[in-house]
């Protein structure tokens, strides 16, 4: 009885200390003054345009990722090539490489002298779009890649039997499989798109009002003094990426169904 | 009509056939037998186009289907692990091969209910699969591969994973099914009883090779080999000399052609009695018995017999 309980006091007081009590703490610091200056610190044109930013960037990685990343998943799960090993591993970079390096090998392919160089890509949106892209990559095809291995072939092979195409048998018999696993995927690519701050920092040149995404504006204001300014904008943050939680809970399968 | 000719499959070094030639005749049902490995499965998959052969080619009614891909033979397959649609309620597993050709809702509608009348799953229609015992998903597999109306039924150890009575159940209810609608059927089993219950002609497998292929009976009374003969059934083993424990004759008193042996164990099976002995060489045989001789001869555990083989086979190389 006593382990039970020691067991959860220590998990609660962990998730408090490390996780609620830092962003309660924005919360209460941004209301500190009611919600009229908050309001009207997000609400500057410099803080909507990072919002709508940090919108479109999330509104091109996400898509691009989920396509490419159920794509993927079934290059590496279906088919059996020399190579697909690499693929598996190589999947992974994004999550075990800093964000800054990334920014900076982007900065080295596109930026001026780069061997892609002079397209308008670096200190743009393009260019933030690609790094955006790059650290959000694995989430999709690490969800889906599990499921696609536990449902084995057997059912796409009985659908090949009975007459379905190849196109036919993913709508009817693969895509009802792993869509729970998709959704999630997209839940945490979504976040992580949100709140990239390190490799859209280096490619972006940090333009106010230009190429500010909300994370970048955040530390702009922060660094300017602006403490009002940075934690509404924190708040912002974080409510979008909580919406986007709740949105997980809702779109998880209720038990029994399946 | 099934025609495989020359079929060879490898997988890395493994080779699963080696040359296999076979017919199935059209509205036969026959069966695959073979030990794990011995390529039966893998043939089975050659014919269905779910796996292409290496060399040689598949005919159906005469026709070559070497190069077309499962969609558009006309088979229909069976699996093991049943394949359900798991998110597909019964009535849509079945439905599914007849959506996909895009054929009327009210053909549909009467197809499904009159093949799941025949599978006796009509009250279960809107159940998933994880809602159905084995017996009943498997008879859902089996009206899934029948609603297209395939040219050939072919089922991949179909009753492997059910318990042994639902799987004697299946067995004899297939062969009325077969007996009904006289679709050319192939079905693969390791188990010679399946085998021989339900099929009309047995082809016996092995290494990748084929060595024989005979109805049931023949199958069993005249094995061509020292492997048929020792997979079809259980068999004593006496110099160059194969006995099965039926033809193996028990007696308390020597003659002139017995040999002498004492009684290991005795094994009540119901009506049958197997007898395990041990000769004085150290050699062990069984013999079968009938309840009624065992009681007659009175044996007992230790007790010394003489054995006399009514029949043997010799195979000459």
């Amino acid at each position: 009885m006593i382990g039970k309980y020691a067991l959860r006091f220590a998990a609660l007081g962990y998730l408090a200390v490390l996780l609620v009590a830092p962003v309660g703490f924005v919360f209460w610091k941004t209301f500190e003054h009611g919600v009229g200056p908050a309001w009207d610190a997000v609400t500057t044109a410099d803080a909507l345009h990072a919002l709508k930013v940090t919108l479109i960037l999330t509104a091109i990685a996400v898509p691009a990722n989920t396509i490419f990343g159920v794509l993927c998943a079934l290059a590496i799960v279906r088919h059996r090539y020399p190579g697909a090993g690499i693929v598996n591993a190589v999947v992974d970079l994004p999550l075990a490489l800093s964000p800054v390096v990334a920014g900076v090998a982007l900065l080295l392919l596109y930026g001026r002298g780069g061997w892609l160089g002079g397209h308008g890509i670096v200190f743009a949106l393009p260019g933030m779009a690609l790094a955006t892209i790059f650290v959000s990559l694995p989430f999709v095809v690490r969800e889906v890649v599990p499921v696609l291995r536990e449902i084995g072939t057997e059912q796409e092979q009985a659908a090949a039997t009975l007459g379905a195409s190849a196109l036919q048998t993913f709508r009817r018999v693969t895509w009802p499989a792993i869509r729970w696993a998709v959704a999630y995927g997209v839940v945490l690519t979504t976040a992580r798109a949100l709140g990239e701050f390190g490799a859209v920092s280096v490619v972006s040149g940090r333009l106010a009002g230009q190429t500010e995404s909300l994370t970048l504006y955040i530390q702009d204001r922060y660094v300017s003094f602006d403490t009002t300014g940075a934690y509404a904008a924190a708040v912002l943050l974080a409510l979008l990426a909580v919406a986007t939680l709740l949105l997980m809970t809702q779109l998880k399968p209720k038990e029994g169904t399946q | 009509m099934i025609q495989a000719r020359g079929i060879v499959k490898r997988f890395g070094n493994f080779t699963a056939l080696d040359g296999v030639s076979v017919d199935v005749p059209t509205g036969s049902l026959t069966a695959l037998l073979g030990p794990s490995g011995s390529g039966k499965s893998t043939l089975l998959r050659v014919i269905a186009g779910l796996e292409h052969p290496d060399k040689g080619e598949v005919l159906l009614d005469g026709e070559d289907v070497t190069r077309r891909p499962p969609q558009s033979r006309g088979v229909g397959f069976v699996f093991q692990h049943y394949a359900a649609f798991k998110h597909m309620t019964v009535w849509d597993n079945v439905a599914f091969g007849l959506t996909i050709r895009r054929r009327p809702r009210g053909e549909i509608k009467e197809r499904v209910s009159e093949l799941l009348d025949l599978v006796q799953l009509t009250g279960l229609s809107k159940r998933y699969p994880a809602q159905l015992s084995g017996g009943q998903r498997q008879r859902m597999g089996l009206a899934r591969a029948l609603a297209v109306d395939p040219k050939v039924l072919l089922l991949d150890e179909p009753f492997g994973a059910l318990d042994a009575r639902v799987r004697k159940e299946l067995r004899l209810w297939l062969r009325r099914l077969h007996d009904e609608t006289h679709t050319t059927t192939v079905i693969v089993t390791h188990d010679q009883e399946e085998a021989m219950e339900v099929a009309d002609r047995v082809v016996v497998m092995h290494a990748g090779h084929i060595e024989q292929t005979a109805p049931p009976r023949e199958l069993y009374d005249h094995p061509a080999n020292e492997f048929v003969m020792s997979f079809v059934g259980p068999v004593n083993r006496l110099g160059d000399a194969f006995i099965r424990p039926h033809d193996v004759e028990l007696l308390l008193e020597p003659n002139g052609s017995t040999q002498e042996a004492m009684v290991q164990r005795l094994v009540h099976l119901g009506f049958e009695v197997r007898v395990e002995l041990v000769r004085d060489d150290g050699e062990t045989l069984s013999a079968q018995l009938t309840r009624e001789q065992v009681e007659s001869l009175e044996l007992r555990d230790g007790q010394i017999v003489y054995v006399r083989p009514t029949r043997q086979t010799v195979f000459t190389d």
